[in-house]
């Protein structure tokens, strides 16, 4: 196939088609979201899962059939999906699984700045580092074989700008085949009690140990350079940004950080004299070069934080301690469109001067003036569950004010939990949710979830997740339906009946994103002109 | 800067503007012509009306996918506001090219014309580019084919046509053309 110009994100999609992989799945997440959308383009198998944390499991269960699988998600969303990733490290594969992360170095869309590539270490699952659009593709591949020959799930750790930069890439000849898929019963192998999780461990660390010293792997090390008075070791796009800003410097290209290959590395360091690490994120590598007794430099704390570019990678080689430039100008916030109906539902609730439990999404935009109808923001789900601890801590006339706001793809991905609980361990005074159901993931730019009621390639779905009647079956009987934008009247006195009851509430502010419809339309305007 | 010939160009306006596929077109027309090519921007929040930016660069070896501060040779501006948040990414010698340079796609009266001639901005504005930069024009054209939808294709060839020739010639009687000079 010729060479093309591909984002990162599209450049694994890509792979993942090339390299046969069976089914992808994941939850949307800047900048994440376009890999599984692409490979869903490309013919490939891809779906939405309601979470990161069942992305995973499922594409466990397609790596244990000895089929390949790609799990997709942003740097936040591992946090969901840690609980299977450290078993999913004992209990190896059969076949590749892959587990793309994208970290947002910059914070560009995103709560936290959080490096994947401690969780790596900590779990035990190999990590590679792509610094463009090739290597995203040739990385990706390079994960499936690892995968299925280490039988262990090998993480790919993106960055924004990897993620959203286009080069070129060429891609391989020929396609990888696909593996037949079959089922081999293994049970000390497969299930995690400790009798069996004990070897498992000792199994775990005996393949990492090989990985380490294997020879394969040298195509993910690029040494580029003769010079030996500087020598920078560098991962991920820090390395572009190293041969911009010092080409006359000796460079080695890292593309496995976990487990990172030492040998090499010290035979590079040893052949300058000044030796310098350089990645976006935590001092990962630059720990754990040294740890293993290697005599290099790493970036200063500063530069942790945000993302590098090769103006402060020059910085970080000249040693240049003056402060940063400030940014020049702000620019425009994001804000909520001029038509949205979130804007009908913190009118209310500025109005009602509520205490705001809020959550991720669009609808986060809340916080900004004119509303500032937000008082808490942490991850996903956390509005349902941060809302009633405020309940049940605050003096009573203040936790008749809390209010816990959720959109509709973030209350499937974890607000589903916090509803139980609300149910289980209802506070004193009652707790009122808002469901904020404007029928798609917007945010990331309008995907389907289980209550639209359609799939990832926005047809039809076979069932549709309806919030009322969860709430129903839980026991919750207060449960109501408005249209925010129909009328701010009725959701003003829904709002205002459901806190005086003190009882438990539900009302879902139902309202289709003016974004999605219109999209929606266009697609089933295609749809129908393609004659399917 | 390495490389010697690498062309650095930012393009700056709102969500929803379409900056991403503005420079799209360049980075494809760049590739189609030979280039080494890559183009780097940050959206996501941007679809709600934020501030946009993409940075596209092309030449004999490209390295860094992001344009320095103050190093870009070209910013073109999708809208008047955003000239002052990104004035700092143009070199001392650069070229800012906003819609001021194509005075004629806003003297439509009719306000469905007008509303027409406002999406095509910005293939307007790479045309005013493209008459400063060495990428035949076949390849411009076959960018935009490749990018746009296209029952959009003929319109936005015939502005793309229409601004890059009267920038040709503004360009060879001034010797610099509309688009404004960094200082």
């Amino acid at each position: 196939m010729a060479t093309q110009l591909l984002t990162g994100n599209e450049a694994v999609a890509q792979a993942a088609l090339d390299g046969a992989v069976s089914l992808g799945t994941g939850y949307p997440g800047t900048p994440s979201t376009e890999i599984l959308e692409r490979f869903d383009a490309l013919g490939g198998r891809a779906q939405w899962a309601p979470n990161e944390k069942v992305a995973l499991e499922v594409g466990l269960g397609v790596a244990f059939a000895n089929a390949r699988a790609l799990v997709t998600m942003k740097h936040v969303g591992l946090n969901v999906a840690a609980d299977p990733l450290f078993s999913a490290t004992h209990t190896g594969v059969a076949q590749g699984l892959v587990i793309a992360v994208a970290d947002d170095p910059g914070m560009h869309s995103s709560q936290n700045e959080q490096d994947t590539r401690h969780y790596a270490e900590a779990a035990g699952a190999p990590l590679l580092e792509p610094g463009d659009a090739q290597q995203a593709y040739d990385y990706t591949l390079q994960a499936l074989e690892l995968s299925a020959r280490y039988q262990l799930p090998v993480i790919l750790r993106m960055t924004t700008r990897v993620c959203h930069s286009k080069s070129p890439v060429r891609p391989r000849e020929a396609r990888m085949e696909a593996p037949a898929p079959r089922y081999e019963r293994d049970i000390p192998g497969r299930v995690m009690i400790p009798a069996y999780a004990r070897p498992a461990h000792e199994r775990l660390r005996e393949r990492l140990e090989a990985l380490a010293g294997d020879q394969a792997p040298a195509a993910l090390l690029r040494e580029e350079g003769t010079s030996t008075a500087l020598g920078i070791v560098a991962s991920g796009v820090a390395a572009a940004h190293a041969r911009e800003a010092a080409p006359e410097a000796r460079l080695l290209e890292v593309g496995m950080s976990y487990p990172a290959p030492m040998g090499p590395i010290r035979a590079f360091a040893e052949q300058v004299e000044r030796c310098v690490v350089l990645e976006e994120g935590d001092p990962y590598l630059y720990r754990a070069v040294r740890a293993a007794g290697i005599e290099v430099e790493g970036k200063p704390e500063p530069f942790r934080c945000g993302e590098l570019t090769a103006d402060r990678v020059r910085r970080i080689l000249e040693r240049d301690g003056r402060p940063e430039p400030a940014p020049e100008a702000a620019g425009e916030p994001p804000r909520l469109c001029a038509d949205c109906s979130h804007r009908r539902v913190f009118q209310v609730l500025s109005r009602l001067e509520c205490i705001v439990s809020g959550d991720i999404g669009c609808y986060t935009l809340g916080v900004m003036p004119p509303f500032e109808a937000m008082d808490t923001c942490v991850c996903m789900g956390a509005s349902v569950s941060v809302g009633l601890g405020l309940r049940h801590a605050l003096p009573a006339e203040q936790a008749r004010r809390v209010v816990s706001v959720i959109g509709d793809s973030t209350f499937v991905h974890t607000g589903i939990n916090g509803l139980v609980e609300m149910a289980y361990n209802p506070p004193n005074t009652g707790h009122v949710l808002l469901i904020l159901d404007n029928d798609t993931t917007a945010m990331t730019g309008l995907q389907e979830h289980p209550g639209t009621g359609r799939r990832l390639d926005h047809r039809p779905a076979e069932r549709k997740l309806r919030y009322e009647a969860l709430a129903l079956a839980m026991g919750i009987t207060n449960v109501h339906t408005v249209d925010p934008a129909e009328s701010a009247e009725e959701l003003e006195r829904l709002v205002r009946d459901c806190l005086a009851s003190e009882e438990l509430a539900v009302i879902v502010a139902r309202h289709p994103c003016s974004l999605a419809s219109r999209r929606l339309a266009a697609f089933q305007g295609e749809g129908e002109s393609s004659g399917s | 800067m390495s490389g010697g010939t690498v062309t650095s160009v930012v393009i700056a306006g709102l969500g929803g503007q379409g900056i991403v596929t503005a420079s799209d077109i360049l980075a494809e027309a760049a590739f189609r012509a030979g280039h080494e090519v890559k183009k780097s921007e940050i959206h996501g929040m941007s679809q709600r009306g934020g501030s946009v930016s993409s940075d596209v660069r092309f030449g004999g070896r490209v390295h860094s996918p992001m344009v320095p501060l103050g190093a870009a040779d070209y910013l073109i501006i999708s809208e008047s506001t955003q000239v002052a948040p990104n004035r700092h990414r143009l070199a001392p010698h650069g070229r800012l090219i906003t819609p001021a340079a194509v005075p004629q796609l806003f003297n439509e009266e009719d306000p469905r014309r007008a509303a027409q001639a406002a999406k095509m901005v910005n293939v307007a504005l790479l045309a005013v580019l493209s008459a400063h930069l060495e990428l035949p024009e076949g390849c411009w054209l076959a960018a935009i084919r490749a990018t746009l939808p296209e029952r959009l294709h003929a319109m936005n060839e015939r502005v793309f046509r229409q601004a890059r020739g009267l920038e040709t010639i503004f360009a060879s009687l001034t010797g610099g053309g509309r688009g404004g000079r960094a200082q």
